[in-house]
């Protein structure tokens, strides 16, 4: 009873003003937020776009479709898609092996599995460049060649299906699974009607990322590629040549171009999430 | 039941030899390549002023870049889940920007906002502020590329905790600032250490966009993965090897740093 009379003769505590203000503190955060995002994302966007188009549609053609821009684009994009396809099928595999199966040391695999992130990209460039160079203790000469390119940006881009995939796996109901098994279908008939139809929505966000990343990427390349042009040039590569003769209004429609593609496809990952957000309720 | 294990062991062996060949072997073989001399080579070149004067400007970029982006990005990811302003999608997309664009891409759009012939390169140059081929570009081109981490990591744990506690320390007087301090900052406290560790990890590596806009002056203007590169590129081996030793061992205490995080996380 005592403790109830004390809270009643408790004075009600007294409010701030400014935070009895609907939304004062929510105005100023917003501020912030957009003039941070205004200046640091949005300027240099809005700057590299009025560049590209200096010289009009007809200028931004003209560098698009210069020979050696052609090439670059070209070898950026089927490398890109020949890295999401074996990023699909080991990302997946890697993941069914860290969930469904036991072995020792399978925590510090899980673990190196971030490394590419972590890891600076030069620093990428360097140890494949040892171990696939010239001097490779393994015997395997890639220097300088596009399959050179291609393991450079497997490497960057391994986390992203793997770790895309890998929750799916792990809350996935095995009654399912179990269920198939008892009607008396085969190991891979259950993986390729019941199992991949789940998974498949972490592959795509997967490969989605992995490409958008595998069209810009610029470290891991550096000393790797060789960077010939015609040969082993790829775009971000070829952007930086022509920064350095000074050609900002070329670089900048080619810059354009690759951030065209990955906007596309990054637009097209929030938009399958929500479709699927919506087909889950 | 023989078939069985033998698809079990063989996937589990591609996979391990992926990632062998993929990682741990170009990895380990770096570790090997650095002491392939014996120690002193290694010990004289972490000592050289370059490499020093390097490591200090990578230390401050990181020590800029990873505050700004902690708190831009909790700030972002309040807005976008406990508030219902109008353009949320825009700055949705707008915080995905920095993935989705090349590295090579952001300094070159650095150069025509700062550089010298860009818009605001004169006007800053006037006032006795250089930006390109200078830290405070570095610094930039650092910022715009970790900028996202934060906000990524926090987004989903504040739509996981909900705003039960938030709207019951409002009715019982607490004013917003104190609720964000003793209600919502200890709940999403490890989606915000797990960011800071991504942009931290990030900040101390990039290479693409700092290559653009710092000029590459060696003691001056280089962060340490140019340095890779310089010492590469002039063929001090040893020089790029131990270099990258450093920035590989600070990436392995990133990933032990996130996996305790994590753990943590799941225990509580």
């Amino acid at each position: 009873m005592s403790e109830v009379t004390t809270i009643d003769a408790r004075e009600p505590r007294p409010r701030k003003a400014i935070f009895r203000l609907p939304g004062a503190g929510q105005a100023l955060n917003k501020g912030l937020v957009v003039t941070y995002l205004g200046i640091m994302v949005l300027l240099p966007i809005v700057a590299i776009t009025s560049k590209a188009f200096e010289d009009g549609i007809s200028g931004f053609w003209d560098a698009v479709s210069a020979p050696q821009s052609v090439a670059a684009l070209k070898l950026t994009v089927i490398c890109s898609l020949i890295v999401v396809v074996i990023n699909a099928v080991m990302g997946t595999l890697i993941a069914w092996v860290l969930v469904r199966d036991k072995f020792p040391g399978q925590r510090v695999i899980n673990s190196i599995i971030d490394l590419p992130f972590a890891l600076p990209t030069i620093v990428a460039s360097l140890i494949l460049l040892t171990v696939y160079g010239a001097d490779s203790p393994l015997g395997i000469h890639l220097a300088f060649t596009k399959p050179a390119i291609v393991v450079a940006l497997l490497f960057v881009t391994l986390p992203f299906v793997v770790r895309a995939v890998q929750p799916l796996l792990l809350s996935l109901d095995r009654d399912m699974e179990a269920a198939a098994e008892s009607l008396g279908a085969r190991k891979w008939l259950i993986f390729r009607r019941v199992i991949f139809p789940n998974l498949a929505p972490g592959i795509a966000t997967g490969v989605a990322l992995a490409f958008a990343r595998a069209l810009g990427e610029f470290g891991s390349l550096v000393l790797v590629s060789g960077n010939i042009p015609f040969q082993t040039e790829v775009a971000s590569v070829y952007i930086r040549g022509q920064i350095e003769f000074d050609r900002l209004a070329s670089a900048s429609a080619v810059s354009v171009v690759l951030l065209a593609i990955s906007l596309a496809l990054l637009a097209s990952v929030t938009l399958a999430q929500r479709w699927g957000l919506r087909h889950d309720r | 039941m023989t078939g069985e294990r033998l698809t079990r062991w063989g996937l589990r062996y591609i996979a391990l030899a992926y990632l062998a060949l993929l990682l741990v072997i170009p990895l380990g073989y770096m570790m090997i390549e650095t002491f392939s001399e014996g120690i002193q080579p290694v010990l004289d070149s972490i000592t050289e002023p370059d490499s020093i004067a390097a490591l200090k400007l990578t230390l401050l970029t990181v020590a800029i870049a990873v505050p700004l982006n902690t708190v831009f990005g909790i700030a972002c990811a309040l807005l976008l889940v406990r508030s219902n302003m109008r353009g949320k999608g825009i700055i949705n997309a707008l915080i995905d920007m920095p993935f989705a664009i090349s590295p090579i891409v952001v300094g070159l759009s650095l150069v025509l906002v700062y550089g010298t012939s860009g818009w605001f390169g004169q006007p800053l140059m006037d006032l006795g502020i250089q930006v390109i081929f200078s830290t405070p570009g570095i610094v930039i081109a650092v910022v715009f590329v970790s900028l996202p981490f934060v906000a990524r990591e926090v987004v989903p744990v504040l739509q996981e905790i909900g705003d039960d506690q938030e709207k019951a320390a409002e009715t019982l007087g607490s004013g917003s600032w104190n609720t964000f301090w003793r209600i919502t900052l200890p709940a999403i406290r490890w989606g915000v250490s797990y960011g800071v560790v991504l942009t931290m990890a990030r900040a101390l590596g990039e290479f693409g966009a700092v290559s653009v806009v710092s000029g590459k002056i060696s003691g001056q203007t280089e962060t340490l993965p140019l340095y890779v590169q310089k010492q590469f590129e002039t063929f001090h081996s040893v020089g790029a090897y131990t270099s990258s030793l450093i920035l590989a061992v600070i990436a392995l205490a990133t990933l032990l740093a996130m996996n305790l995080m994590r753990r943590k996380e799941n225990d509580e």
